[in-house]
């Protein structure tokens, strides 16, 4: 995948922390400390009980395979086919990501198979967290 | 809202359909708007509301020379329009204006005087899911349809099926943009665009525009169309970005605007006649079907791959081939809304004998909002 073309996400206040996270190599969520829920995107304020009381944390990393498509069409900067998925996170929220180190078949991405975080750095300012197939070799 | 208080008096789409590089967007609005208050039997100065979607309403107010006392720019997606009429159906009531035009243009294939997408940072789309490939709408909408497969046991086959009977439905309509038989095959060996979607099951891109004219059901009565009366209407939103979806299998917004639609038009289920659902792609009258309660969670595909919605089908759907086959300009709901508006005056090429009850279905912005309009030929 090319760096340059790939459309690169701008930063606002409320979601820094979490691309900064990325920056460092940790994907963080948001906890709410009055209602317990783990939620993303990042906002501040709890989206199940509209909390302001709320944390940022460090999340495991481990998900699994919730739904995608494989994108025939390409997209700025990526090349197809390459799949699309939503990850289902092990605290609770779901996140778009592509699955990288994973052939980018329906045979090969298969529901429900455990995922782990890896990072992709797509611009010196931006990393995006990206999943691969957990216990892929580095 | 009052069941059956507010008409649909007038209904038209544009001249033509398909490809009309002659037209600009706001042209395409103008088109269908004159031609819809031709329709209703009156003139540009009767209107005193006009509510549009994809275009500035004061800017379709003026094009056409209309000072009005009520405007409605609710700008939702392709549902927009029935969203319109739900809330011409509370100013008419309210008495905020006696008239409403709600008008639809759209250059969809030939892109003239069209308004960009606004895109900006602190949207969802912008930082969590357009930098991982995400762009154009089958690689969005369509995202959820394999959680559903598994799920809810949605087949391949049974998608190809909703493109093979939608057009069986657009062979009887001269201006459907396709019109010949389809097999499954067909569907299955089309162009893989974004897998498990092949092309057949995904839209059309075309030019049109249509247009509704609405007024008070007392002063429905003597103008020249056989009024349409809206029974009932509701609407909802949920997310904007897809994978933020509560539910895969269900659309929380089409469960909250079909309930709501249903309460207000005081009907069960069995009184529906006629059935529009917009679908973009091939699995949205799946959703449907389901989240409206017509039939059971993970149902819709079995339903639709039996028979029952196609010609002589026990509950009609998507009667004009729908964004698969008769045309899709981008918004697509007024051109379902004009169907029904057809199948109520009893005009469609593809009439339903007998229809009393037509329920329209729209979606909006992937799967971000609804609105459903109930409409009735029957005053009650
Ligand atoms: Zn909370």
């Amino acid at each position: 995948m090319s760096t340059t073309d790939r459309v690169v996400p701008t930063p606002t206040p409320e979601t820094r922390h979490y691309w900064d996270g990325a920056q460092a190599g940790e994907l963080r969520l948001q906890r709410c400390n009055a209602c317990g829920d783990a939620y993303f995107p990042p906002r501040p304020f709890c989206p199940e009980c509209g909390s302001r009381d709320v944390k940022v944390e460090t999340a495991s990393g481990r998900g699994t395979l919730y739904s995608y498509i494989i994108n025939h069409l390409g997209a700025p900067g990526m090349k197809p086919p390459f799949a699309v998925a939503v990850v289902a996170l092990e605290e609770g929220p779901r996140m778009m990501a592509n699955i990288l180190e994973c052939e980018q078949t329906p045979e090969a991405l298969v529901l429900d198979m455990p995922l782990e975080v890896t990072f992709e750095k797509i611009t010196d300012a931006i990393t995006l967290p990206q999943f691969k197939p957990a216990g892929a070799p580095k | 809202m009052i069941p059956n208080s507010v008409a649909i008096v007038g209904a038209a789409e544009t001249t033509e359909l398909g490809k009309i590089p002659e037209l600009s967007q706001i042209g395409l609005h103008a088109d269908a708007a004159l031609n819809a208050i031709a329709d209703a039997g009156l003139t540009v100065r009767d209107i005193d509301g006009v509510a549009t979607a994809g275009h500035n309403s004061t800017e379709v107010a003026h094009y056409l020379g209309i000072v009005p006392k009520w405007a409605d720019g609710t700008s939702v997606g392709g549902c927009s329009f029935m969203v319109h009429v739900r809330h011409a159906v509370a100013a008419i009531e309210a008495g905020l204006c006696e008239t409403v035009l709600i008008t639809h243009g759209e250059s969809g294939r030939n892109r003239v005087g069209v308004l960009g997408r606004p895109v900006f940072p602190s949207q969802f789309d912008a930082q969590f899911e357009a930098p991982y490939g995400v762009s154009i709408p089958p690689s969005r909408f369509t995202i959820p349809v394999m959680r559903k497969m598994k799920d809810d046991g949605l087949t391949e086959e049974q998608l190809a099926m909703v493109a093979v009977v939608q057009r069986e439905w657009a062979a009887f309509h001269p201006r459907a943009s396709f019109r010949d038989p389809i097999t499954v095959d067909d569907v299955l060996n089309s162009k893989m665009i974004c897998w498990p979607f092949r092309k057949l099951m995904c839209c059309l891109v075309t030019d049109g525009g249509g247009a509704l004219v609405l007024t008070s059901a007392a002063r429905a009565k003597d103008l020249r169309q056989k009024p349409v009366y809206i029974r009932g209407a509701g609407e909802s939103a949920e997310t904007p970005v897809v994978s933020q979806m509560k539910d895969f299998t269900s659309s929380a917004a089409f469960r909250m605007s079909g309930k709501l639609a249903f309460e207000s038009a005081g009907l069960k289920h069995s009184e529906v006649d006629h059935l529009m659902i917009y679908d973009a792609f091939a699995h949205l009258p799946v959703y449907g079907l389901e989240d409206l309660g017509f039939v059971g969670k993970g149902e819709g595909g079995a339903f639709i791959a039996e028979g029952n919605t196609r010609p002589g089908g026990k509950l009609p759907l998507n009667t004009n081939g729908g964004g698969l086959s008769y045309m899709h300009s981008g918004m697509y709901g007024m051109y379902a809304l004009q169907e029904s508006v057809r199948q109520m005056r009893g005009t469609s090429p593809a009439q339903v004998e007998g229809a009393r009850v037509s329920v329209c279905h729209g979606v909006g912005g992937m799967f971000a909002a609804s609105g459903t309009v109930v409409m009735t030929n029957d005053p009650g």
